[in-house]
């Protein structure tokens, strides 16, 4: 079993299983985001729960280790398969129409990604859990996440940053959830154009998620209540 | 109706295995029925009478069944036409007056040996791995003695008409071989037959298609889309089943 992942197929059971695990996160975000939507006080009151407590920062470990397996092993696989490419390249290459552009350029995607993950880590980690850890103090408390999310989505290119970080992780999402199912085999003849559809679905709901909160923030229409 | 068609050909004129390769432009005249082995066939003839080295290419068959032919024709292996082998390509597919640039394979898996002919003994290496079931054969069972379900014997079918020819590689951007291994996997993993070293087929053939340095499979469905065979990537998602469970099982 120690050899399953010096395979191609290990390999790439790893990108999979870090990314669905990538994927459920972000859901879970969304939901916490969701509820800024509608009350700050109660959002604030989910920081401060979340807070710094052990089983948070645990997490947060679980989280980071994930991201980097996943992202370590995007750069190992994009390296191998270069590789396997050969040297010289074809002098003409026509897409196929089947062929999902989102498929063929998950790398680009994915540093698009890492670069949005960067500036939103910046924007609230650096200011809310590290604030907390490193015993920092900004105008705006390191539980209050509302006034974080008012004071950055006020700033019309942040907005667009983190809309186009939107636009590179839906597009991520859309291949990368059906393709992790396949890695681990989860898909057959009935389910192959099924996945394809859920991947679509889930990415878009994350995506549109995402970018309603901060539109609905940069608008300050949220929190709809207080 | 037949009608006359002159194409300027670039092809990929390679000396040998070592030496550097370049594309070189041919005129050639042929007719909208004619194929397209056939009108290299043409410039060929043509070649020869001028006292030149004519363009060295994989066919066989000439009936899409062998796998022999390869080329990589404006931008797609085996050409324009889907579900189709290059010997089964028309110059009909084609305009008038026309540029068609005409390639070898491109992998790592597949180096060029001359001008578009390429070494694909890659894959018999690693259907010689494990793509077989080792059985004394006698004389043909009744058919009826193992009885198998309509839906796994047409899906074990759609894997074997998998001809090997290395599309699937070719057209993928990593140069993964999976779809081929997955369709030599499938056809037997579907019959009992087959079932009984299912664990060790699987994880001889993907080592052996990893040994020999082809790329990591990311389901960009490319293969599938390019293959003259239609074989599906639900075969690549069997393929990944049998050989986790075999691994996990070690």
């Amino acid at each position: 079993m120690s050899s399953i992942f010096q395979s191609s197929i290990g390999r790439k059971l790893i990108m999979s299983i870090t990314g669905m695990c990538l994927v459920l996160f972000l859901i879970f975000h969304l939901s916490m985001n969701f509820v800024a939507a509608f009350s700050g006080s109660a959002y604030n009151a989910v920081c401060g729960f979340l807070g710094t407590n052990w089983y948070a920062l645990a997490g947060t470990a679980v989280l980071a280790l994930g991201f980097l397996l996943h992202i370590i092993y995007a750069f190992i696989l994009t390296v191998r398969n270069r590789k396997a490419r050969g040297s010289v390249r074809y002098a003409v290459e026509a897409r196929n129409s089947k062929v999902e552009w989102s498929s063929q350029n998950m790398l680009v995607l994915g540093i698009i990604v890492l670069a949005g993950l960067g500036l939103h880590l910046a924007h609230f980690w650096y200011h809310m859990m590290w604030a907390e850890l490193a015993g920092n103090e900004y105008e705006i408390g390191a539980t209050d996440g509302t006034g974080w999310l008012q004071y950055y989505f006020s700033q019309i290119p942040v907005v667009i940053c983190y809309l186009v970080w939107f636009v590179a992780l839906w597009l991520h999402i859309t291949h990368g959830f059906w393709s992790a199912l396949q890695t681990i085999g989860a898909n057959n003849l009935v389910w192959i154009d099924r996945l394809q559809k859920i991947s679509a679905w889930v990415a878009g709901i994350i995506f549109a998620g995402f970018a309603v909160i901060v539109i609905g923030f940069a608008l300050k229409v949220f929190p709809l209540f207080d | 109706m037949e009608k006359n068609i002159t194409v300027t050909l670039r092809v990929w004129r390679q000396k040998d295995a070592k030496s550097k390769g370049g594309f070189k432009e041919y005129q050639v005249t042929s007719t909208t029925d004619t194929s397209f082995l056939e009108t290299l066939d043409i410039l060929n003839e043509d070649l020869v009478s001028k006292g030149e080295e004519p363009i060295a290419f994989d066919h066989d068959c000439r009936e899409g069944i062998c796998g022999m032919c390869s080329l990589y024709i404006n931008g797609h292996p085996h050409g324009p036409a889907t579900k189709a082998t290059t010997c089964q390509l028309y110059m009909r597919r084609f305009k008038d007056g026309e540029t068609i640039t005409v390639e070898p394979w491109r992998s790592a898996g597949f180096p060029v040996i001359k001008d578009c002919m390429v070494d694909r003994g890659a894959y018999d290496k690693i259907m010689q791995a494990g793509g077989f079931i080792s059985v004394r054969t006698g004389s043909a069972e009744d058919a009826n003695n193992i009885l198998i379900p309509k839906e796994k014997a047409d899906e074990a079918m759609d894997a074997a008409t998998c001809i090997g020819c290395g599309a699937c590689a070719a057209a993928c951007k990593n140069g993964s071989a999976m779809l081929f291994v997955s369709a030599k996997v499938s056809q037997l993993a579907l019959l009992p037959q087959g079932r009984v070293e299912a664990a060790r087929r699987a994880k001889a053939m993907v080592a052996k298609m990893d040994e020999l340095g082809f790329g990591n499979c990311t389901n960009t469905r490319a293969c599938e889309a390019e293959c003259p065979k239609g074989i599906s990537i639900a075969n690549i998602a069997r393929l990944n089943r049998e050989f986790l469970k075999a691994k996990l099982k070690d």
